[in-house]
Parts: C-alpha cells; structure tokens; sequence
C-alpha cells in the first residue's frame, strides 16, 4: 500500500497569529506612546494625538521590520504608514465639512424657510423672520437659463471632437481645457464689460446665467466627448452602412446610445455651477424678494444669500448662512449621487 | 439598340461630397466647436479693451507697483489715482504655492494608496468621496475654513514659527497669525488636493503592469516597485496635475476672500496675517469702485485670466504628453 500523501493547501502568504500579535502590539504601544507624550510635553490638541500616533507607529514598525527583515522591509513599512497618512489626510476634511453643515445648519433649518422670502426680514432678524424661498427659486432659474445656453454648445463642441474631427479639433480640445481653468470671477468680468455695462446696465438673473454657461461648458464638453468617444465606432459604421448620412447616424444612433452618460455630464456641469458665488456676486444684483423674471430685477440666489448672512456676522444670521449652506450642499449631492448612479448603471451593462 | 437603352440605367454618380443636410450639420457642430475658441478671445479682448486706460496710464507699474488707491472730487472726476497688483500677484503666488506644497504629497501618497494598497470596497468610497469633494462650492470651503479651521491653522502657524522660525519663510517679525497666506494656502490645499489626487490615481493606474508584476517577481517589495516602476512613468502626469492644481487655487476667489486679511503691501512672510490675492481684490474693490476704477479691476482680471490660462496650458501640455486620458 501507498501511504497517499494528502497535500495540504498552505498560505504563506498569510499572516501567522505571531505577526499578527506583534502588529497588534506596535499600534497599542504607538497609542500609549501618544498619549504619555501628550500628558508629558507641552504639545497639546486633536491634531498632536494624531501625529504622535503616526510617527510612533511609522518608527515602530520600521524599526521592527528592520531588526527582523533588513532596511528594504523598513522603507516599505515606513512607505505604508506615510500612504495611511496620505488617505486619511485627504478624507477628514469631507467628513468634517460634512459634519459641520449638518451639525449647524440643521437647528436653523425649519418648514417656514421655504415658505418666505427676505424681502421683510434682515439676515440678524431671529430665525423665525424670513426664509430662503427667493434665494432657491433664483437659483433654479439661474442654473436653468444657464443649461439652456450651455448645453447645446457643449455637447456640439463635442460633437466636433469626436465626430468631425476636423482640423480644429487639436486647438479645441486645448482650449476647452484651458477654459475649464478659467477662473469664474473672471467669467464674471467679462459678462460685466462685454454685456451688462455696454448693453443691459442693470444687474439681473440673466447676467448671472451668462456667467454661469461660460463655466459650464467645459464640463459638460470634456464629459461627453469621453462618453462619446466609448460609443463603439461598429454603430457608427452600422449606421453609415445603412445609408444614414453623417447627421442621422449622430442623431438617431450615436446620441441615444450616449443619452445616460450624456445626462450624467449635464448633471455634473451642474453640480459644478450650482455653489458658484463670485460671478454671482459681481452679476445678480442678489434681491431680497422673489423674481420670477430673469430678465429685470436683480435675482437671488443661494451663495448670494449664504454670503450675505455670513458677511452680516450675528449668531442669526450666522445659522442662517449654515441653514443656506446646508441646502446649497443637499442639493450638490443629490446632483452628483445622481449622477453616479447613472453612469454606474451604464458601466454595468 | 434601342431597347438596351431602357434596359440598363445610366449608372449612378458617385460622389464624396457630402450631401446638403450633411453639409449643414458639419457647420453648426463646427460653429459649436469654435465657440469655445470665441468666446476665450472675447473674453481677453473685452477684459483688454476696458482695462486698457489704465494699463496705458499705469504702464508696467500695474504690475510692479503695489499701491492701489484712487481719490476723486466731489463731481466724481479722478484727481489722483495708483493702480499696482505687485502685493496682490505676490499674494496670490504665495497663497497657492502653499497649497500646493501641502497638497502635492498628500495627494501623491492618497493615490498610491487608492492604487496599490486599498482594498476595492474602500477604493470605491474614497473615491466617491474624492470626487464629492471636488463639486463642494468653494464658498463652504471658505466658511468652513474661517470658523472652523482657522483656529486649528493659527496654532499650527505658531507651532511653525516657534520650533522652525529660524528657517526664513517661517520667519516674521510682527507676530500676528490671524488670516495669514498660511492659512488660505490650508484651506487652498484642501480644495485642491481632489484635483492632484485623481489626475495622479489615474496617471498611475497607466503603469504598465508587466512591468509591476516583474517587479514583483524579481522580489521587490511594494515600495520598490513603486519607486522603480510608478514614480518614473508618473512623475511628469503627477507634476502636470500639481499646475492644474497651482491654476485652480490662484484663480480661486471666495474662499480666499473670507480667510485672508488683505493688505497692500508686498509680503513674502507667509505667516504673517498680511496677504493679497488679485481674485480677492476684484471682489473687494468691486462693491464701491468708482467706473476708473472698474476699468483697473477688469485690468487686474486680465492679468490674472493670462496668469491661470498659461498654468493651465502648460499643466494641460504635460499631463497630455505623459498620459493617454489626462484629465
């Protein structure tokens, strides 16, 4: 008989319940460390917990693996800690902006806020006085003239890159970027000299919108030539092969074939305006009162409102900025978690 | 013979050109696609021709200069004015060389944990939450910074000054810390650092993977690999993405508004609560200008749109010339 040698599966590259322990070991030594130097030196606060931490942690670790594997394990243990450091670094500013709208916008925000306007109340008015009506129907319409003029020109442009590609497309595609950068009190500056001081010289809605498309375009251009250019070209040549010139085969085939993703840069162009606030600033003049019409009276809006209240400077008015932040960022995020869900839902199919 | 004729049609024209309904739909996309060309030249064409009294009066001055004052009579003539952006244009290099300083590393390191390190569930919340960060209005950045990281800031600032002051830039002599360039840079570095994250994530994750894998092979650990294969395919991306980053924050307006103390005065302290910003100005003079002075701030935008437009371009250059999507 053959004694059958039953080959057990191993994992080396597992940790063993030893290294495990000794990991276990360095990161409460590296807390305790933390915390006597603390209660030791005079360094004191959040942040000197948390730096300690890590430097202990990092130096523990590296010394560790120095005594057990050499200096080339040190370094990558050393590398590891400094990435940790890196992603938690850059995730607790979002969670702490996040927690401070919600923790200080929420006792400000009430039904009545969106029921009533300023136009009979000041910003150090209590709570109770006034709303934010005007500021969210003013932005809603600035953001809608806004798509209005911006989307046609940003899908054609494009169009251009991924469909003409005639000879400009180089120079375009560099300057669609370039205008990406375009500082947005500067876009305001221009909608000021070219259109409102020549020809309409009042502040209104309008303005405003204008403003807002110069800033719009470039997003939604470069989003949809990324989606477009995922449009597999088989559907183009399918529909030139049909014999659907250039113009149906865009518009009957290719667009549709985009429409989510397309969505989705639309969406995105607006998260990108919505909290806009220096050509705002500089363009809409900022009623206190409902206006229906963009096309006279100044306009309200939210991050004319948040800026007010802010700039007011009394407890009210300071809750009144959070309550307006906190609306101005529910908003963003339903904008952007929808679009998301879009384009996730095309990448899955 | 005859017969023939009608039997077989003359045959069809074939012709390239392309029809008339195509025709049409080339010019307008065409039309579409050169009015981003448009509306750049409009727009340093406007901001030129307003601010053109001024340049002309203030000649190189407007930018060596860093006076910015102007006095009128009572029927609103100008009797006296001096436009300078020197302070501003200093504050403005050094607000954003601050966050970028800050913000390159972190993000360096952020992306190479979200490549290399993070397990995938926790890539795609970083993510999200990354890309959230990047649609956060500038203004909750600038409130959110003044009430409540201002503080933390300020004794970081004095930390620097009292344990590294004998480095020049962490030098000052008035020992004021209150919305510094410092602090702005902080807030600046925070909105800016989505930006170099994922320019950098996604320049990395281009590394060629053989390569990695052969890395590996060879024994390498993940430090090494990343320092023989990543760092040198990415390195021009990630510098690109740090100017798209350095463009961002100079043309960054509200948020540096609400945290810096504006002063003209050319200072290159970067702690001392005495800073300029030529985005900043624009709003701040804006309110009460007089129309001489309007035509000074449309100037002073000129300057700063060809500023951000050449960081832009050049940061654009680079992160194309390295990557195959740079964003």
């Amino acid at each position: 008989m053959s004694t059958a040698v039953e080959a057990v599966p191993t994992k080396p590259w597992k940790a063993s319940t030893r290294e495990r322990a000794t990991d276990c070991a360095i990161f409460l030594v590296s807390i305790i460390s933390s915390y006597t130097v603390v209660a030791v030196t005079p360094m004191k606060g959040k942040l000197a917990y948390f730096a300690l931490f890590f430097i202990a942690y990092a130096i523990l670790t590296s010394v560790f693996r120095a005594t057990q594997r050499g200096s080339a394990a040190a370094k990558d243990a050393l590398v590891n800690s400094l990435v940790a450091i890196g992603a938690i670094v850059t995730v607790i500013p979002a969670a702490s902006i996040l927690a401070t709208v919600l923790a200080k916008g929420l006792p400000g925000i009430s039904f009545g806020l969106f029921r009533h306007d300023m136009a009979l109340a000041t910003p150090t008015d209590p709570l109770s006085n006034g709303g934010l009506l005007h500021a969210i129907t003013g932005t809603l319409t600035l953001v809608l003239i806004a798509l209005i003029l911006s989307v046609p020109i940003g899908i054609l442009t494009a169009l251009y890159l991924t469909e003409i590609k005639g000879r400009f497309t180089g120079p375009i595609r560099f300057l669609v970027q370039a205008m990406s950068g375009v500082p947005s009190i500067v876009a305001g500056l221009f909608i000021l000299s070219a259109i409102l001081y020549p020809i309409t010289k009042a502040y209104s809605g309008l303005m405003g919108s204008l403003a807002l498309t110069i800033l719009m375009i470039p997003t939604i251009a470069r989003t949809s030539e990324e989606v477009l250019n995922l449009i597999p070209n088989e559907l183009r040549e399918a529909g030139t092969a049909l014999g659907g010139t250039q113009w149906r085969t865009v518009v009957m085939i290719v667009l549709p074939a985009a429409k989510s993703g397309l969505v989705t840069a639309i969406i995105l162009g607006v998260a990108r305006i919505a909290g806009e606030t220096a050509p705002i600033l500089l363009l809409t003049g900022g009623g206190d009162r409902v206006n229906p019409s963009a096309f006279n009276g100044p306009m309200g809006s939210l991050p004319y409102y948040i800026w007010k209240s802010f700039n007011a400077g009394s407890p009210e008015s300071i809750t009144r900025a959070w309550a307006g932040l906190l609306v101005l960022v529910g908003l963003v995020l339903i904008l952007f978690t929808s679009a998301r869900f879009l384009s996730s839902r095309k990448a899955a199919k | 013979m005859t017969i023939q004729e009608i039997l077989i049609p003359a045959p069809r024209e074939i012709t390239t050109e392309p029809r008339r309904s195509d025709k049409v739909f080339r010019g307008v996309v065409t039309a579409g696609g050169l009015s981003s060309l448009l509306l750049l030249g409009l727009i340093a064409l406007f901001l030129g021709y307003r601010g053109f009294e001024v340049l002309r009066q203030e000649g190189i001055g407007f930018i060596t200069h860093s006076d910015w004052s102007i006095s009128t009579d009572d029927a609103g003539n100008v009797v006296e004015s001096h436009f300078g952006l020197a302070a501003m244009l200093v504050g403005t290099i050094l607000c954003s060389l601050v966050a970028v300083v800050i913000a390159l590393p972190v993000s360096v390191f952020c992306a190479l944990f979200l490549n290399f390190y993070s397990p995938g569930w926790l890539k795609k919340i970083m993510v999200t939450v990354i890309d959230m960060m990047a649609a956060f209005p500038s203004i909750l950045f600038g409130i959110w910074g003044f009430l409540v990281l201002m503080p933390s800031v300020e004794y970081w600032a004095k930390l620097l000054h009292r344990y590294l002051g004998f480095i020049p830039v962490f030098d000052m002599q008035v020992r004021v810390f209150t919305r510094s360039p410092f602090v702005a840079g902080v807030v600046l570095s925070i909105m800016i650092i989505p930006i170099i994250t994922s320019v950098s994530r996604e320049i990395f994750s281009q590394a060629p993977l053989d390569r990695i894998q052969a890395a590996y092979a060879l024994g390498a650990t993940r430090w090494a690999m990343i320092k023989a294969v990543v760092i040198p395919h990415g390195r021009s991306g990630v510098i690109g993405g740090a100017m798209l980053g350095l463009g961002r924050a100079m043309g960054e307006t509200v948020a540096v508004f609400t945290v810096l103390n504006i002063v003209f005065q050319i200072n290159w302290q970067m702690l001392l609560g005495a800073g300029g910003n030529v985005a900043s100005l624009i709003i701040l003079k804006f309110g009460d200008a007089s129309p001489y002075e309007i035509k000074a701030l449309m100037a002073a935008g000129l300057v700063l749109f060809l500023l951000t437009l050449v960081v832009n371009g050049l940061a654009n250059f680079i992160v194309k010339t390295t990557g195959k999507s740079g964003r």
